[in-house]
């Protein structure tokens, strides 16, 4: 069966464009639960058409920043305009945003298409048009055998179509997807991913979506929010945020990094002006090509992605900058790649990740062998914060 | 693997095993089946002055021949004679039928109240409406009497909030409204909690996902709050309409002389005229008639279950 491979992904980016207006605006949002503090003054602005991911830890403030757009929870102080217009007040039955619910809340005691009807029926639409839209949904989530079935007549995978075609139903200006494909295994829910993308492209409609699972957020969206604690660390394009993350947080949370902890030891370039920044980790010489933040004497961190360190049995012509060696200290075989985790002389490990090209059994370097770890200037970045 | 003794599901032999299963039967056996037998046996009796005060129709195993041949159906048919017993079922079905609607009414509300308390205070919530059973039925419809008769504290307190002059007084008591009054009061617990543990149970997320869907929360209650405590609404309706239909305490006491209900003629059959076999055939004819509902109800567990 010809599987879709979701849409090419377009020029897309409104952010970069001074002009653009936001669709929807958080403006200095602060919601308090009592005396705990969910969302912090937090500001964000999300454009039209974008797919764009909260993304974070449980009880960063994530889905309280989405049941605020929905209407559910109402913020403290600060607005939320959606097209420009102040929605606080509003209640939920009469806002623009549709909602896929974590657990998928369909109602139990009605069938499928009276599930996906609901939304529509309470508009008072014409019942041919209702029942028209409610076949195009079940098309368009492939469930038109099961029209009349209960949801507890379904998998979990074709409940969460039925949740899905529901809050498609109306066409709502927003989608919001509260962790929409947590409960499906891994191989659905890569599947179901890509068509959410397809779904988004072909209806042209703005999704947000809040998921702790960084690797949705990168393949999904068009832009990516990273929360902590109630506020955001940093949004941005998920290869941005992949490879320049702003922050120790960010680098650390998105995907397996390195980080070692130094101080610059020379700057060869002027503040904001790129060069090579030299630092030094404990006796471990780090030369950085980047776009200097800091000063000589300065604490910061080197950061460095395992899949760009190189791993060689053989000692490279310079040690002298970026150069570590050690003991592989431990191995993670995961098909495509291995991880290998490397121990320096004073106890730090090191990661360094290797595509496995040959379908060698035995690999070429194993436990306990002493390996030498490189990487080329421009493969890691400096972290000021 | 490790391997833990297995539980012996499939042995039939063992005694204690048969022991657990028979003991219900045997208790709906003796307290149920054969009590019934005996009720059913004596309707088809005649009166006699006597102890007990009835001809007997079965005389040891060899006279089985002898009492299928006596069989009579007369006390039935003198039931349909007599416009009273019929007359008596209707209004007992009638007061059944409109209390467990006033006890849906009031009782609907306060389930779903306490379902949407705060869950610190619910036990608590639920403990209030179990409260009144510490004290004895008996005596709650005695404490109405005190209430509701004309010198009662309702008159007192009507007269004292100005409601109601000096010389007037409350006409109530010995009505059927104070029948309807002790009936809702006494069966509230038995509707509230099957009611409540529906409502309890039902997650709220479909309400925020009705509400999200364009749905006003008066209306997602008929949408879908209402319909999902069916269960709840038909097992606390059956569990007060069958016993109230034959309530008899209640009528008694608080009722008046025309207050009909079966379970009234029924005692005073027994007890006034002491004709234990018309008597036992208006218990048959009821068990007969309560029989329908109760199989609705049976069905409605075995959907739910």
């Amino acid at each position: 069966m010809a599987k879709s491979l979701g849409p090419v992904k377009r020029k897309f980016s409104p952010w970069t464009d001074p002009s653009a207006v936001p669709f929807i605006r958080f403006e200095n949002v602060t919601k308090r639960f009592g005396t705990f503090t969910a969302v912090n003054d937090l500001t964000l602005d999300i454009y039209e058409r974008e797919f764009f991911s909260l993304l974070g830890p449980s009880g960063c403030g994530k889905t309280t920043l989405m049941r605020m757009l929905a209407g559910f929870e109402e913020p403290t102080s600060g607005r939320i305009l959606l097209q420009g217009k102040d929605i606080s007040g509003v209640p939920p039955y009469r806002r623009p945003t549709n909602m896929m619910f974590q657990s998928y809340a369909l109602f139990p005691h009605m069938s499928v298409e009276k599930n996906i009807a609901f939304g529509l029926e309470q508009d008072n639409l014409p019942k041919g048009e209702i029942s028209a839209r409610v076949e195009e949904m079940l098309k368009l989530v492939k469930l038109d055998q099961f029209a009349k079935r209960k949801p507890a007549q379904l998998s979990g995978g074709q409940r969460q179509r039925v949740a899905l075609a529901r809050s498609l139903a109306k066409r709502p200006k927003v989608l919001l997807l509260d962790e929409p494909l947590g409960a499906l295994d891994k191989k659905l829910r890569e599947e179901t991913q890509f068509e959410l993308m397809d779904i988004q492209h072909t209806l042209g409609l703005t999704f947000l979506i809040v998921t702790h699972d960084q690797e949705e957020a990168m393949t999904v969206s068009d832009r990516i929010a990273v929360m902590d604690k109630g506020i955001i660390m940093q949004v941005a394009t998920p290869a941005e945020i992949y490879e320049a993350p702003s922050s120790r947080y960010v680098a650390d949370f998105i995907g397996d990094i390195n980080i070692l902890e130094g101080t610059i030891s020379k700057t060869e370039a002027a503040l904001g002006a790129p060069g090579a920044i030299h630092i030094d980790s404990d006796g471990i010489a780090v030369k950085v090509e980047q776009e200097c933040q800091a000063v000589q004497g300065d604490k910061v961190a080197f950061a460095v992605r395992p899949e760009k360190v190189r791993i060689s049995p053989e000692q490279p012509a310079d040690t002298s900058v970026n150069a570590v060696y050690g003991e592989v200290w431990d191995i993670g075989y995961l098909g495509d790649f291995s991880v290998f985790l490397v121990r320096t002389a004073d106890g730090r490990i090191v990661r360094a990740a290797q595509a496995n090209v040959s379908r060698l059994v035995d690999r070429p370097i194993t436990f306990g062998d002493m390996v030498w770890l490189t990487w080329s200037a421009d493969a890691g970045l400096v972290l000021t914060r | 693997m490790a391997t833990v003794s297995e539980p012996q599901t499939g042995d039939r032999s063992n005694p204690a095993r048969w022991l657990v299963v028979a003991i219900p039967y045997i208790w709906l056996l003796l307290f149920f089946a054969v009590p019934f037998l005996i009720i059913l046996k004596i309707s088809f009796s005649d009166t006699a002055i006597s102890i007990p005060p009835y001809t007997p129709v079965f005389e040891g195993f060899g006279a089985i021949g002898d009492y299928l041949s006596q069989l009579d159906f007369e006390n039935y048919l003198f039931l349909t004679d007599d416009p009273l017993y019929f007359q008596a079922y209707i209004s007992s079905l009638r007061i059944a039928l409109i209390s467990t609607f006033l006890l849906l009414l009031i009782g609907y509300p306060m389930a779903l109240a306490m379902a949407r308390a705060p869950s610190s205070i619910r036990p608590t919530l639920v403990m209030l409406v179990i409260l009144p059973f510490w004290t004895s039925f008996l005596i709650r419809v005695y404490a109405w009497i005190g209430i509701l008769k004309p010198d009662g504290l309702l008159t007192l307190l009507l007269q004292t909030i100005g409601l109601m002059g000096p010389d007037d007084q409350v006409q109530i008591f010995r009505t059927d409204y104070a029948v309807f009054i002790g009936i809702v009061y006494s069966y509230l617990p038995f509707m509230v909690l099957p009611l409540y543990a529906a409502l309890e149970k039902m997650d709220n997320t479909l309400l925020e996902a009705a509400s999200d869907l364009g749905c006003p929360p008066w209306k997602a209650f008929w949408k879908i709050t209402f319909p999902l405590s069916l269960p709840g609404v038909i097992a606390g309706s059956m569990i007060c309409f069958i016993p109230i239909t034959g309530e008899f305490v209640i009528p008694d006491l608080l009722g008046g002389a025309d207050t009909l209900m079966i379970g009234k003629t029924l005692w005073t059959e027994f007890f006034s005229n002491r004709d234990w076999p018309l008597a036992s055939a208006v218990a048959v004819v009821l068990l007969l008639m309560l029989v329908v509902p109760i199989a609705i109800f049976q069905n409605q567990q075995k959907k739910v279950a």
